[in-house]
């Protein structure tokens, strides 16, 4: 590998060998469960071989080449740089939440699959190609020449941090749960397995490294994604297409929907948002996930390492195809899963104890993820010390003070992440199955970090450091900086992991709506518009990313003021009563009942317009274009360099304009 | 450099050209036909309502498409303008 024009000639062939690889290690792992050997060993071996791949190719993967460490050496094909890519997009969250949560909102959470795919569309159009023949090691490196100073590239590397910093943590979070589940170790030391396997992909190699590692874990990842799915589309209609079956089965579940009594209560699957979140909502959702897209470093920075501006464009269409690969698998899941629990699940007979436990020799799966807390009947999880005739007892014990007979709607709750995992079991597959689906999740998870620790470290290294602070600084000292701030940057990432911080876990859904804010405007208009000056995308930036953050922030923690500040009165006065009815509460149950109206009517009501705030790129889009537009005019146009500079990035033709070394 | 010249201004005028048709299929596709979603319903194909389809795999096929033939329709006018790279 330490041979790149040898290594790129024969990319084919290696990656063949490691998939066929790979189809037999699974094959063999399968064979030794039919031979007795206990799953916890073979959970091991599922990620001691695959972690220890990573790092083969990690390692090999070294360099002492600034260029190679930052963008690869610009030698990375289309076709996979666009799987890298895929790998690199897709997280945890994509691999084990998507299909959950296409389980939980049918078409509604269907505005994820739709917003984490379009935005490629800006990527081709208006973005990636003009990264790539200007020449950039980092998204900051584009702003802080175009816009000519420091202060653009510290405000890009400000975004970019917010943005991905969340993010990485998520990531760093989604090992740990992996790992410890699967190899029965603490979540703690869990988290630093996960990190080694991050920092044994990134610090040698940098992005050659990471490049590599990620085209490895892709196919692991959507090998592992599809085949549970697959057999279960067989098992049940004969055809080995879930993505086409799924379509029949989805008229199961409605006639479902539409009949069965004990699932009265649920949202229909197909009911569209008018029904649900509302249609602003949903299509907000869209556009604030496909401009944040388009503008998220860690994805953009993955075109820099292409051989030429034709490739750049190539590449974005081969990413989304290898992501939608994924995407349009995951509403497959959800509706066999759906149709599984609505058939067997729902209606069934939980009158007795015993018929509990029929209940439970039939699905296994209700047991094993009952016991994880995953899965809720009548309210309750499953104690992991009981027997299945304890864990029934139980469990009718409760459903009796419940006063329900059938196991309805209303009493069964399952866990978004339940879906994926689940399914080898609910198709009733042997342990092997399970392992490849661990393993997938956790090369989803691995292959995030991996982009995203670069993208963060790259820009405090090459951004920071070497644009900012030292711009002497020799080669070896530069790549030094950079190994020490990307350890730097994973240790914390991995320390506040370990805090198992609820928040954060959630902020990354903002991640999109931040970077769509502070980027995607300075990004397009810095090559779509000569007349664009430093001053308006400065303030710009400023002030889209500012009322985007303000949103969250204030409509997340402070929701009591920003009601005082922004709604009618008539709104302030019923947050003032229900304040109100909290203090003069008589006893412990009427004060929570009563700060949990005022908890439901301040998420309610803190908005603008009633906008979600995942949304806030709503707002701190239009803003930054409107203030860069603005000021753009009454400062004087770019100087003749610049807009000479403009024109050289609009044209593929001719060398990249910063020069490498 | 080839910049700046009469070719390069018509090599951008046509580039802008394809950068709106393909944000406007693109705008199609990731929202109007979505207005539409409770009618489309209606129409069901090997079990797919239409709305559902199109917004879990119609649009994301289009998408796909769209990209590929915009790099190739691009290629084009880089070509035909003698402004794309040498290899």
């Amino acid at each position: 590998m330490a041979k790149g024009g040898d290594f790129t000639s024969n990319l084919g062939r290696i990656y063949g060998i490691y998939t066929g690889g790979f189809v037999t290690f699974v094959v063999i792992i399968g064979i030794l469960e039919q031979l007795g050997v206990p799953n916890r060993i073979l959970g091991y071996l599922f990620v001691a071989m695959t972690i220890a791949v990573y790092a083969g190719i990690g390692i090999l993967s070294r360099t002492m080449q600034v260029s190679e460490y930052y963008v690869a050496g610009r030698k990375v094909p289309a076709f996979y740089n666009g799987m890298a890519t895929a790998a690199d997009w897709m997280s945890a969250a994509s691999f084990i939440g998507m299909a959950g949560t296409l389980y939980a909102q049918g078409y509604t959470g269907l505005g994820f699959v739709l917003g984490w795919t379009g935005g490629y569309v800006l990527v081709a159009v208006l973005i990636a190609p003009y990264l790539r023949k200007f020449g950039a090691y980092t998204v900051p490196d584009f702003l802080g020449a175009r816009y000519g100073g420091n202060v653009a590239r510290l405000l890009g590397v400000i975004v970019l941090f917010c943005c991905s910093f969340t993010y990485i943590v998520a990531q760093v979070y989604g090992t740990g749960i992996v790992t410890s589940r699967f190899l029965g170790i603490s979540f703690e030391v869990a988290v630093f397995v996960g990190l080694g396997g991050i920092l044994v992909c990134s610090m040698l190699g940098g992005m050659r490294a990471v490049t590599w590692t990620q085209v490895a874990q892709y196919i692991v990842l959507i090998v592992a994604y599809i085949i549970p799915v697959l057999i279960l589309s067989t098992q049940r209609t004969g055809i080995p297409l879930p993505q086409l079956t799924y379509g029949s089965v989805l008229q199961d579940v409605s006639a479902l929907e539409a009949t069965k009594e004990a699932v009265q209560g649920a949202t229909a699957h197909i009911a569209t948002p008018k029904d649900t979140i509302g249609w602003v909502n949903f299509l907000a959702l869209i556009l604030c996930l496909m401009i944040g897209t388009a503008s998220l470093p860690h994805v953009l920075m993955r075109y820099f390492t292409t051989p030429s501006v034709r490739d750049a464009r190539k590449s974005v269409g081969w990413s989304l195809l290898f992501i939608f690969l994924l995407y349009f698998t995951a509403p497959a899941y959800a509706v066999f899963a759906k149709a599984e629990v609505y058939q067997n699940v729902l209606g069934a007979d939980i009158s007795t104890p015993a018929a509990i436990q029929a209940l439970f020799e039939q699905a296994r799966w209700l047991v094993t993820y009952g016991k994880l807390g995953l899965v809720k009947i009548c309210g309750a999880t499953i104690d992991p010390a009981a027997d299945l005739a304890m864990a029934a007892d139980a469990i009718f014990q409760v459903c009796q003070a419940k006063g329900t007979a059938i196991l309805n709607f209303p009493n069964f709750a399952i866990d978004n992440d339940v879906i994926v995992i689940a399914t080898p079991e609910i198709a009733g597959l042997p342990y092997v199955i399970s392992g490849l689906v661990a393993a997938g999740g956790l090369a989803a998870a691995l292959s995030t970090a991996d982009g995203l620790l670069l993208a963060i470290a790259n820009a405090l290294s090459h951004d920071i450091y070497y644009r900012m602070i030292d711009q002497h600084a020799s080669t070896a000292r530069r790549l030094t900086i950079a190994r020490i701030l990307l350890v730097g940057v994973a240790v914390i990432a991995a320390i506040v992991a370990i805090s198992r911080p609820s928040d954060i876990l959630s902020m990354v859904a903002w991640a999109f709506s931040l970077a769509a804010a502070g980027l995607f405007v300075p990004l397009t208009l810095g090559v779509w518009w000569k007349r664009t000056t430093s001053a308006g995308a400065v303030l710009g930036m400023i002030t889209g990313f500012g009322v985007c953050l303000y949103y969250l922030v204030g409509t997340r923690y402070f929701p009591e003021s920003f009601i005082s500040m922004w709604r009618p009165d008539d709104v302030v006065a019923k947050m003032g009563e229900l304040q109100a009815a909290v203090g003069t509460a008589a006893d412990d149950a009427a004060k929570t009942a009563a700060q949990g109206a005022l908890t439901k009517f301040l998420g309610a009501e803190a908005k603008w317009w009633g906008i979600n705030n995942i949304s806030c790129a709503l707002f701190g889009l239009p803003v930054n274009l409107i203030v860069t537009v603005v000021v753009s005019l009454v400062t004087p146009a770019p100087s003749k360099e610049m807009q000479d500079f403009i024109d050289n990035v609009r044209i593929p033709k001719g060398e990249t304009l910063m020069a490498e070394k | 450099m080839a910049a700046g010249t009469e070719q390069a201004r018509e090599h951008w005028r046509r580039t802008r050209g394809l950068m709106i048709t393909c944000l406007v299929v693109w705008f199609i596709f990731s929202f109007l036909i979505h207005m539409f979603a409770p009618t489309l319903n209606n129409i069901v194909i090997i079990g797919f309502p239409m709305g559902f389809y199109m917004a879990a795999q119609g649009s994301l096929i289009v998408f796909v498409i769209l990209i590929f033939w915009f790099a190739a329709k691009q290629n084009q006018i880089d070509e035909d303008a003698g402004l794309h790279e040498s290899e």
